[in-house]
């Protein structure tokens, strides 16, 4: 899988209408060859992704989640995609965009919309917020909010995963700006050099906050980057949950056979701002812009495609956001009803005895 | 007791700790076909293989960052940094990272670590090379920072840092390497948090750590023969300090110097002194005073280094001052 046909069937869907038809008959074609029930899982996770941001955009413009607040609307392929390959014992680190991720990996909504909102029975105990969701339990090894901080983190836990001869792989998502800082190089570096068995995943959302990011790399081809490591690595269609899971499998394939890592640049786009306190559009990019990338919605194209294979129903799609709105509602409630953390809770948690 | 030198005992403490846990492993640049860049981790690699004693690239961040990962995973990592003076570079791995990751996540992530090299001044390494940075990490909750002035001390804080589910900034001092000393075999193992009384007085407390303690040690033999009996106190571990020791010590002597290698603004000093007066300002009959490293970078030239540091002469001075006696 170094780059080749995946990375041209990318720059395809980007450039025109009719490459994008092609794009979802591929999605179509791979839905095809797998399991129905797999099918629906991905895409209720995609819905519950996209309907839970909805709601913590809504929060924090009532005031009841506070601080920095990233948002996954539009990149909810890449995190289902990816996680829907890994086991249960297998490890995930995010930067501070991470509520997608948490839910793909199967995160209580209930927990994660309580941390959000400060509350001890969020997944932190309110102690993290947005940017540093974990649970130990589900190998959701964090939220990290210092760019590029956690791949050193995750090739570190890969490292143990080989050292105790453990079949764990570890995936990591980062950012398109994250491959310009020193760790996302030393951390590749070491990951190849110690054959480590981690995934790096790079969500090119195209931005870093209001930076394009050919403005910052010296390259195009981000995924690329993996030639000066000798890494295997490879594009991919970040709109397309199947083209992303497809990837990522082979990928931890390599890691848990072979001990090896992977870089892959997932291409997608984000449709809310940086973070909430960035608006949507204006500055960087044109209304126009983002509707066009719009129209390329993961969730919506994976709906089209199983529709048109047979696999769902519109009135089961209606049925089931039904379902996953009452879901958030209900995270929403918990995450009242849970307590605000009391003083006791401030000093608590600084050393292990 | 085996007579060795403070690199021989930090070399102990290790072995011992990997041959007693699997999980603890050695990495850093140098540490093994080279022995270590002050030979303190010799045969390490032959006893243990390339699995548990791992040379790394000249990547700092990415080296901590990756222990702090490994920890986080069920492993208990003791990296080196070839000096202190480098660790600035994993500067956001440890601040950021290890010592948060336990609150951040709600007390889920412990990171188990020692970050572990020399410190301090050294002789005519200038400005980059010959600096003492503890302040900085004791600075930050959830970090502990130890550092050892004595080969036992060494070996058995050296010994308790590794099996501290914590992550623990352990500077050992760079011109005391070869520094011989009774070192009890075995199980020899030192708490946290203890200071050590290195020598009894009177008439005035003497806090010093790491090589300054050997200056407060020589200057407390020249007051002595002043008639001055002083008393060193070692604190060994900054963090979490062993306050209680140095308060009882006022109690008695009424009167303290704080020695450092460090810049005084912000220093350790600074922050006892805030303890003491605090704690203890009944006790006091004069104002506690320091004695530090000279407010600037680290000169090259043997007179000006001579001057930028703490001697047993200026300890002299500072104590004369505390008592009156000018
Ligand atoms: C080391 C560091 N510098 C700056 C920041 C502030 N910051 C937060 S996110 C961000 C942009 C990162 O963009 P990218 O890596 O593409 O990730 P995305 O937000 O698009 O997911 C910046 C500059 C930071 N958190 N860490």
């Amino acid at each position: 899988m170094k780059s080749g046909s995946t990375a041209r069937s990318v720059a395809n869907v980007t450039e025109t209408n009719g490459a994008e038809t092609s794009a979802s008959s591929a999605l179509a074609e791979r839905a095809r060859r797998l399991d129905a029930s797999l099918l629906k899982d991905l895409l209720e996770k995609m819905l519950l992704i996209r309907r839970f941001e909805e709601k913590a955009a809504e929060l924090y413009a009532l005031g009841k989640i506070g601080g920095f607040c990233h948002l996954y609307i539009g990149q909810e392929a890449v995190g289902v995609g990816a996680i829907s390959f890994l086991g249960p014992d297998d490890y995930i680190f995010c930067s501070y965009r991470d509520h997608g991720q948490a839910l793909a990996r199967g995160m209580d909504p209930g927990a994660l919309m309580a941390e959000l909102c400060g509350k001890t029975a969020g997944c932190s105990k309110g102690k993290g917020g947005s940017m540093h969701l974990f649970d130990k339990r589900l190998g959701f090894y964090g939220g990290h909010a210092i760019v590029g901080a956690h791949l050193p983190l995750a090739a570190g836990a890969a490292f143990a995963s080989r050292y105790l001869r453990e079949p764990r792989v570890t995936l990591c998502f980062f950012g398109d700006a994250t491959v310009n800082i020193g760790s996302f190089h030393e951390s590749l570096n070491l990951a190849q050099l110690w054959k480590l068995p981690v995934i790096f995943i790079c969500e090119n959302n195209e931005f870093g906050m209001g930076t394009p990011i050919e403005k910052t790399a010296s390259i195009v081809h981000l995924h690329e980057r993996a030639c000066a490591y000798n890494m295997a690595h490879a594009a991919v269609d970040g709109m397309d949950v199947l083209a992303v899971r497809d990837a990522v499998g082979e990928a931890v394939e390599r890691a848990r056979k072979d001990s090896l890592p992977t870089l892959i640049e997932a291409r997608t786009y984000r449709y809310m701002g940086h973070s909430m306190s960035d608006p949507t559009h204006g500055i960087y990019r044109t209304k126009a812009e983002l509707e066009e990338h719009r129209r390329k919605d993961p969730i919506k194209r994976f709906i089209s495609a199983l529709e048109g294979i047979g696999v769902i129903t519109q009135e089961y799609v209606e049925e089931t956001d039904n379902r996953i709105r009452e879901i958030v509602e209900q995270a929403v409630v918990f995450a009242d009803q849970s307590r605000e953390p009391g003083p006791e809770e401030l000093l608590a948690d600084v050393y292990l005895p | 007791m085996p007579v060795m030198q403070y690199r021989e005992a930090l070399n102990q403490a290790m072995r011992e700790e990997m041959l007693r846990d699997d999980r603890v492993f050695l990495l850093g640049e140098e540490v093994g076909a080279y022995n270590g860049a002050y030979k303190v981790s010799r045969g390490l690699l032959d006893e243990f293989g390339p699995h548990r004693v791992l040379d790394t690239p000249i990547a700092e961040l990415g080296f901590t960052g990756l222990a702090v990962g490994a920890a986080m995973a069920g492993l208990r990592p003791i990296v080196e940094v070839m000096t202190f003076n480098f660790s600035i570079l994993a500067l956001d791995q440890v601040v950021n990272g290890a010592a948060k990751m336990l609150y951040m996540s709600g007390g889920q992530f412990g990171i188990p670590m020692v970050l572990r090299g020399p410190g301090g001044s050294a002789h005519q390494l200038a400005a980059q090379h010959s600096q003492a940075l503890e302040a900085w990490y004791c600075h930050v909750p959830g970090l502990k920072v130890v550092m050892p002035a004595t080969p036992a001390d060494a070996k058995g804080l050296l010994k308790s840092a590794i099996r501290d589910d914590n992550p623990v900034v352990f500077i050992e001092s760079e011109v005391l390497y070869g520094m011989k000393g009774d070192v009890p075999e075995g199980e020899h193992m030192i708490p946290l948090g203890v200071a050590d009384i290195k020598r009894p007085g009177n008439d005035v407390t003497v806090i010093a750590h790491s090589k300054m303690v050997h200056v407060a040690m020589e200057a407390a033999k020249e007051l002595e023969a002043e008639g001055i009996d002083a008393e060193v106190i070692d604190p060994r571990t900054l963090r979490p300090l062993d306050t209680g020791t140095l308060v009882e010590s006022l109690k008695k002597t009424n009167r303290a110097v704080i020695v450092e290698e460090g810049w005084p603004f912000c220093g350790v000093g600074a922050q006892i002194v805030d303890l003491l007066q605090a704690q203890a300002f009944d006790y006091l009959d004069a104002p506690i005073l320091r004695v530090s490293g000279a407010d600037v970078p680290t000169p090259y030239s043997k007179s000006l280094e001579h001057l930028a540091f703490p001697d047993p002469r200026s300890v002299v001075a500072a104590v004369r001052r505390v008592l009156n006696r000018q």
